[in-house]
């Protein structure tokens, strides 16, 4: 055998992960291998692979006499789409994909290239935990990540997919990036599992109830979407970052565009209803304004009230806010404004310019958000539009009540355009309640309520009287939406603002 | 001629009445209730009169609402379009009381017609076929029995006052007979508090043809030929045509020349349909006259070249036809689609909401082609739930049936609707129907050929591997666009390749691209190459693709690795990934779509109102389980067998979404 043989053998070897048994089994759960994952979400031959031949250095319960090259994770870089990319890729089927002290090493080599050469992060996350035989080396191996974790954060984007279990300490490393999604059916993530809960609480529950796709997408919020199966994931992974710029050094990408910039609309005159109580769906006026009706949204299933993601405008990345008066109203609560500030916190920190849609009659009533923190959970919101200093474009196409108002990205928040369309109601609150508080006398006289409340609706429910304030730029046509929120946004291609320098800021938490 | 009309009615009549108005120089008036302010046929008309509240009894049929708005704005003559008051004599009495014409026929001919008994009686004395049958009262069951076996069995029994199929039996021996007899007269009595009875002749293979005529003031009748308007879903047209491809030039003459005598015989003037059934041996028998415009018109105009509605205008301002009978020459095909706003997958049932889309084909007039699509609606309207759900008539026409046919396919797989439900892939199928494409139809076409409901299209191979050639060339053109993104490593660009593996509607199909200026050619393992063209870019919602130089229109959605494509009533979803990707893709276990039959699903996003039952209580078939209010309608699901409550999911007040989990039966 040449030594040019050897290298193929070698590589054959590392490539075959724990062996045909172990990649029937995993395919039989309706899962892929690691390497499997790499294929589909980078481009085609573009997987360049480090530490191939890392193996462990445990001794420990006879570990010596199995040392499998590559250690359970495969690591490298590629691209997608032609931008450059880090990838790790847990292999299940080497060890569980348990993380010893050398897997974490090759984690911790390429998030160090990605820092320093300005690339996204992807991790597919598939295994059983902490190499138990290692002890606390293993930990370390955690721990070594996190830190990376917390240092990569702001700087380049942090994806990860759970593509199996992800339990205990390892799913801290997860929670730290900017993103994670989920396989659905195929994937979990506790801190402790069921068995622990059952002893601990008497809590039954099975492992999907507890930590599943479902459970984080809808529920826990700790997950921004799950798909279908590993490949359907992969996909729409590669479809995420084409939205992304490489890191905080870099513009969002642009890309050639087939879509009038000054499309008219005309259908958006008639999208807000007569009646200001009745819904209507907020993502059709998204769809509408983004280039090609391409809308990669987060979050989907959790917080309905408020919808957040990525549109392109002209080719280039934005991302979306919007209140859905399908949901609750629209109105902002715990949960829409933990949902929303951590992604307008995710653009801010990656120069992707914001749009702003507001439809929102205040926040939410009641004992059990004011119980359970919404005065400083709402704060997130409004302190991360406050902080934001990148292009930001803000359009009020009705309600715009209270405090709610000044939240949603408005003037007063250094908002760079703030557009509202003619059907816009800025005002403290709803004709209604305002008659109420203000003519406390009048109460039981229909006559002089309804007379009090058609004064107040003439006076503020409109748009012209914060226009007359300069809190609103200017009141346009739904129409021309499009076309103007395209071109305030290419206005502000330009702009430079920095915020006082600081350590770092104290966001509410 | 008149200086200005009034168009009692809204829709798309009211639209094609004011086109017609305005063409020639007449000024005109819509009327809208609250829930068409923003309506359409009110942005077309010069001017426009609110009526009242949505529900028609409040504002389209309250005669005087509509006299009001007639003496407000000065006008001089009143077309009421169809439905309505179109055939309400009183109404066209109101309107000669106060000297204003009615673009319709007499308040005695409507009289005349209004009845079936009575017209069937005129309709004889006319010399009308009419079907064999006893016009007179019929006291009771023994004497219905007596009747029918005198007319011969099978028979029909008919409420007089009857429509809609309510109050109407098929009897095939004397016992059928009898207890028809009994249950249509109860139903009658219940539906129309008019309980009288007839019975005629049960036509078998019945086809529905009617013929157009139009008649002046001065004595001239005339008949447009006919149209088949077999095409039915409970007696609802869905599709007609003319002429009908069933006959022949004698028996088109006959008929017309009956229909002419029977509107002589009763006065008519004025635009008017008489309706017949036309058996298997070309039998026809008159079954009734409608005295005003039909929905179906625009087929007769296609053919003759005539605009009825100028015609009536002209007629109703007291005008001799100009025409000849000789003068009317049915040129080439034509076939009109009623587009509903119904769910054809969820049993027809009416949809209402915005329309979030609505891109009809684009209209054509050309000397072997035209396309006409009458509407009342647009982008951004909303279909209500007060009115009719016609959204549009899609008209085709062209020199011969089945290129007329071949228009008509064209035009509504090119036909955009969303946000509600519509039978656009109803309509597609049915003019892919081999018994359709020969004209072979009855008016049990629909309840025979689609038994349990609309379920969708499965494409023939040959097509699935054109919408597969499409696929692929559009998907190539796609994933190009990707690699141009900004911030890709120079000279290490990503390559898209030539070979792609495409799935769709349960085929596979391995596929290589050799890109052309304007197109590609696709060609498939096993040799076979389809040349690809069309202009589609990423992001168009319609791809007008020609395979092998045969058209081909596919409405597109962006999905994963690929697109979401619908076609010749087909709705496919195709994927189209690298050999490599394929073969993992295969290594994916399907996903069965969960078993809901245990769960009551949320059917329309909506807020809960109400729960009904608790957990562990034991619900009846149609027991009510909740309340939801959608579109400030409350909506009352009931529960479709007997169960237990196991689990209630929903909390009152909660805002769901289609298909959310509210309650789970044991």
């Amino acid at each position: 055998m040449t030594i040019l043989d050897e290298l193929e053998t070698r590589r054959a070897a590392a490539r075959a992960g724990g062996g045909a048994r172990r990649v029937d089994a995993q395919h039989g759960k309706g899962k892929l291998t690691a390497r499997e994952r790499i294929e589909l979400l980078l481009d085609e031959e573009s997987f360049e692979e480090f530490d191939m031949f890392v193996a462990h250095r445990a001794t420990d319960f006879g570990m010596q006499m199995e040392r499998p090259a590559g250690d359970g994770v495969v690591t490298g870089w590629g691209t997608v789409n032609g931008r450059l990319v880090y990838v790790f890729s847990q292999d299940f089927t080497v060890f569980g994909g348990s993380l010893s002290e050398t897997h974490a090493q090759k984690i911790c080599k390429i998030m160090d290239m990605a820092i320093q050469n300005g690339a996204p992060v992807i991790g597919l996350n598939d295994s059983g935990g902490a190499r138990i035989q290692e002890g606390v080396a293993s930990l370390a191996g955690y721990a070594e990540v996190f830190q990376r974790n917390i240092l990569a954060s702001g700087v380049v984007p942090q994806i990860s997919v759970i593509m199996g279990p992800c339990a205990g300490g390892a799913v801290y490393s997860p929670a730290m990036t900017d993103f994670i999604f989920m396989v659905e059916d195929t994937s979990y993530m506790f801190v402790t599992g069921p068995e622990v809960v059952r002893t601990v609480t008497n809590e039954v529950v099975s492992a999907e109830d507890l930590g599943g796709a479902a459970t984080h997408t809808k529920k826990s919020s700790v997950a921004d979407g799950a798909f279908g199966n590993d490949v359907e994931a992969l996909a729409e992974i590669r479809r995420l970052i084409d939205f992304l710029p490489l890191s905080n050094r870099e513009m969002p990408p642009v890309r050639p565009f087939y879509d009038d910039p000054g499309r008219i609309e005309p259908s958006l005159d008639t999208l807000v209803p007569t009646n200001p109580n009745q819904p209507y769906d907020m993502k059709e006026l998204i769809l509408k304004i983004a280039d090609e009706g391409d809308f990669f949204e987060i979050q989907k299933d959790f917080a309905g009230n408020i919808v957040t993601g990525f549109i392109r405008l002209e080719g280039s990345t934005v991302g979306v806010v919007a209140n859905q008066p399908m949901v609750l109203a629209g109105c902002l609560d715990i949960d829409s404004g933990r949902k929303a500030a951590r992604f307008v916190r995710f653009c801010d920190a990656f120069e992707i310019p914001i749009l702003t849609l507001v439809d929102v009659p205040g926040f939410l009533p009641g004992v059990s958000q004011e119980h359970s923190g919404i005065i400083k959970h709402g704060a997130k919101l409004l302190y991360a539009y406050g902080e934001a200093t990148v292009p930001k474009v803000t359009l009020i196409t009705r309600k715009a009540y209270g405090g709610a108002y000044v939240v949603m990205a408005s003037k007063h928040l250094r908002g760079d355009f703030n557009y509202a369309w003619p059907t816009a109601e800025i005002a403290v609150m709803g004709a209604k309640g305002a008659v109420e508080i203000l003519y406390r006398d009048a109460r039981g006289d229909a006559d002089k309520t309804a007379e009090k409340t058609r004064e107040y609706e003439d006076n503020f429910a409109n748009p012209f009287r914060a226009a007359e304030r300069g809190f609103i730029d200017e009141v346009i046509q739904p129409h021309s939406t499009r076309k103007r929120v395209a071109r305030a946004f290419s206005s502000l291609r330009t702009k430079r603002l920095q915020n006082p320098w600081k350590k770092h800021d104290n966001l509410p938490l | 001629m008149f200086k200005k009309i009034l168009i009692a009615n809204r829709g798309e009549i009211a639209c094609r009445v004011i086109k017609t108005a305005k063409r020639m120089g007449i000024a005109t008036v819509a009327v809208y209730s609250d829930a068409d302010a923003e309506a359409l046929h009110v942005r077309l008309a010069d001017e426009a009169v609110h009526i009242g509240p949505p529900p028609a009894n409040q504002s389209y049929i309250v005669i005087d609402r509509i006299l009001d708005a007639v003496r407000a704005t000065g006008a001089e003559a009143v077309h009421p379009g169809y439905g309505f008051l179109s055939e309400n004599p009183k109404f066209a009495a109101a309107l000669a009381a106060e000297g204003i014409a009615f673009i319709g026929p007499p308040q005695g001919a409507i009289e005349a017609m209004g009845d079936k008994i009575t017209s069937k009686k005129i309709a004889a004395e006319a010399g009308v076929s009419t079907v064999p049958g006893y016009m007179g009262l019929i006291a009771d069951a023994d004497e219905a029995v007596k009747i029918a076996g005198e007319i011969g069995y099978p028979v029909m029994i008919k409420a007089s006052a009857g429509g809609g199929g309510k109050g109407m039996r098929i009897a095939w021996d004397d016992t059928q007979a009898r207890e028809g007899f009994q249950s249509s007269k109860n139903e009658a009595a219940a539906s129309f508090g008019d309980d009288r009875i007839f019975i005629e002749k049960f036509v078998t293979q019945p086809r529905h043809i009617e013929i157009q005529v139009l008649c002046d003031g001065h004595g001239t009748g005339l008949y447009l030929g006919e149209r088949e308007c077999s095409i039915q879903r409970r007696n609802q047209k869905v599709i007609e045509e003319a002429p009908s491809p069933f006959l022949d030039e004698a028996t088109r003459k006959a008929m017309g020349e009956q229909a002419v005598a029977l509107a002589q015989a009763v006065g008519y003037t004025s635009a008017g349909t008489v309706e017949f059934i036309v058996d298997g041996e070309k039998n026809f028998y008159f079954l009734e006259m409608n005295t005003r415009l039909q929905v179906e018109h625009p087929v007769t105009e296609l053919i003759t070249g005539i605009d009825l509605v100028e015609q009536m205008i002209r007629v109703a301002n007291g005008e001799t036809l100009s025409l000849t009978q000789d003068d009317i020459v049915l040129t080439g095909w034509a076939l009109e689609s009623r587009v509903y706003a119904e769910d054809p997958y969820r049993g027809f049932l009416p949809s209402i909401g915005r329309l979030t889309r609505y891109r009809p084909p684009a209209e054509v007039a050309e000397a072997t082609r035209a396309v006409r699509n009458d509407t009342g609606v647009f982008e951004g309207g909303e279909i209500s739930m007060f009115y009719d759900p016609m959204i549009a008539k899609l008209c085709t026409w062209a020199p011969d049936r089945a290129a007329a046919l071949e228009e008509m396919r064209i035009a509504l797989d090119a036909f955009e609707l969303e946000g509600i439900g519509h039978n656009l892939p109803f309509l597609s199928a049915v003019m892919d129907h081999e018994k359709f494409a020969a004209g072979d139809i009855t008016t049990a076409f629909i309840a025979e050929e689609y038994p349990d409901g609309f379920e969708g299209v499965t494409l023939p191979e040959p097509e699935l591997r054109r919408v597969a050639a499409s696929a692929a060339a559009m998907h190539r053109v796609a994933e190009i666009r990707r690699t141009r993104v900004s911030g890709r490593m120079d000279n290490h660009e990503r390559k898209v390749g030539s070979d792609w593996h495409v799935t769709l509607g349960g085929a596979a199909y391995d596929v290589t691209i050799d890109a052309r200026p304007g197109g590609a050619r696709v060609t498939f393992a096993d040799g076979t190459a389809h040349e690809v063209e069309g202009s589609w870019t990423p992001g168009d919602t319609l791809a007008e693709m020609s395979v092998d130089g045969a058209p081909l229109v596919l409405k597109v959605d962006k999905i994963t690795s690929g697109f979401r494509l619908r076609t010749r009533g087909s709705d496919l979803e195709v994927k189209i990934r690298t050999p490599r990707h394929a073969e993992l893709a295969r290594l994916m276990p399907e996903k069965l779509p969960p078993d809901t039959s245990k769960y009551l699903l949320c059917p329309m996003p909506g807020l809960i109102v109400k729960i009904d039952v608790a957990v562990g209580d034991e619900v009846q078939d149609g027991q009510a389980l909740c309340t939801i209010e959608a579109m400030k309608m409350e909506n009352i699901l009931r529960a479709e067998r007997k169960g237990v409550v196991k689990t209630i999911y929903a909390e009152t007040g909660d805002s769901l979404g289609v298909d959310d989990v509210i309650l789970e039966f044991e």
